[in-house]
């Protein structure tokens, strides 16, 4: 017997985002994805991200790793609240695993919500968790080849952080190919070239975040 | 490894979906997915054999559809087939193009007893 099921394969994972979405909403917390590979510079981007915004927005940080808490802790050694997720060998960050982390949060506390997904440039593209922004990172020793690699994580991210852009004379790096390819596969997501230990660029990538989080507002309110 | 969180979804739906009939075994589910999601067929296949075990699934055939990314242009209104890489389109050059089909994660029926 033949039955008709026409549903969406990650439907539960959508349903549950929608509530996360919803909460955000409720709570006035905006929150973002942010993806990249591994050792790309996801932490060490928040981190200067907390040290540019932390006096306009009080934020708090969700760590996803397949182990350890060394992230969490970097977080919180700055004093900001911060969640581990392990997931246990899964190679990204599902709905539900964000509502659990969100429930141990205060979010009349918080205004910006930032993520880190687990270190992968293919899964999390394909899971909501019900952010306002997805926000990718490469960084320049990964090489500007990647977006023809991966092109559904550069299509899906509103903004491209470059990172470790001190590095760039040390690689063949062909920063304008980069660019054009990025531009081809996504014309409106920005490029903000940092290196973010070294706070370098920074500022250009946080007030388009700070902008982000403001227009959200007025759309809420 | 994204392919075991997928078809996890496809076999929790289908076995939630075969509850509801009162199946005995499912033969084979039918499910969409577009090109775009970089999902690998083989991979799936393989996650589906393992998730499906000891279930009344188990032994039954994953029909995978794929679907070529489809888009319509923002600024002449073409639609157009392309690649994974060259959203461009054909008749104006534009780049301001908007994704109608690629992205398809769907499960579309099931062969029950």
């Amino acid at each position: 017997m033949r039955v008709d099921i026409a549903k969406g394969i990650l439907e539960k994972n959508d349903t549950l985002a929608e509530g996360n979405r919803e909460l955000f909403a409720r709570k006035g917390v905006f929150v973002v994805d942010l993806m990249a590979s591994p050792g790309a510079g996801k932490t060490s981007t928040i981190l200067a991200t907390i040290a540019a915004l932390r006096d306009r927005y009080r934020i708090a940080v969700i760590e996803g790793d397949i182990a350890s808490r060394v992230d969490a802790e970097k977080i919180a050694a700055h004093g900001i609240p911060a969640v581990q997720i392990n997931t246990g060998g899964a190679c990204h960050l599902e709905s539900d695993m964000i509502r659990r982390a969100v429930d141990t949060l205060d979010l009349d506390e918080i205004d910006l919500l930032i993520i880190e997904n687990v270190g992968n440039l293919v899964c999390p593209t394909d899971f909501d968790l019900g952010e306002h922004a997805k926000i990718m990172i490469l960084s320049v020793p990964e090489g500007h080849d990647k977006p023809y690699k991966y092109p559904g994580i550069f299509q899906l991210s509103e903004a491209v952080i470059l990172n470790k852009y001190d590095t760039v004379s040390f690689f063949d790096f062909n920063e304008e190919e980069f660019r054009s390819v990025v531009h081809d596969l996504n014309p409106t997501a920005p490029v903000f070239a940092i290196a973010a230990t070294k706070g370098e660029g920074v500022d250009a990538w946080v007030e388009w975040l700070a902008a982000r989080i403001e227009a959200a507002k007025v759309v809420q309110s | 490894m994204h392919e075991m969180g997928i078809c996890d979804g496809i076999v929790t739906a289908s076995l939630e979906a075969a509850g509801k009939e009162n199946a005995s075994r499912i033969n084979s589910i039918e499910v969409t997915i577009g090109v775009l999601t970089e999902i690998q067929e083989e991979a799936l296949q393989f996650a589906f054999s393992v998730l499906t075990k000891d279930s009344i699934a188990e032994g039954s055939t994953l029909n995978v559809t794929m679907v070529p990314a489809r888009s319509v242009c923002g600024e002449c209104s073409a639609e157009f087939g392309h690649g994974r890489f060259d959203a461009k389109c054909p008749e104006c050059g534009s780049y301001v193009c908007t994704l109608i089909h690629g992205r398809e994660l769907q499960i579309d029926s099931m062969d029950i007893d």
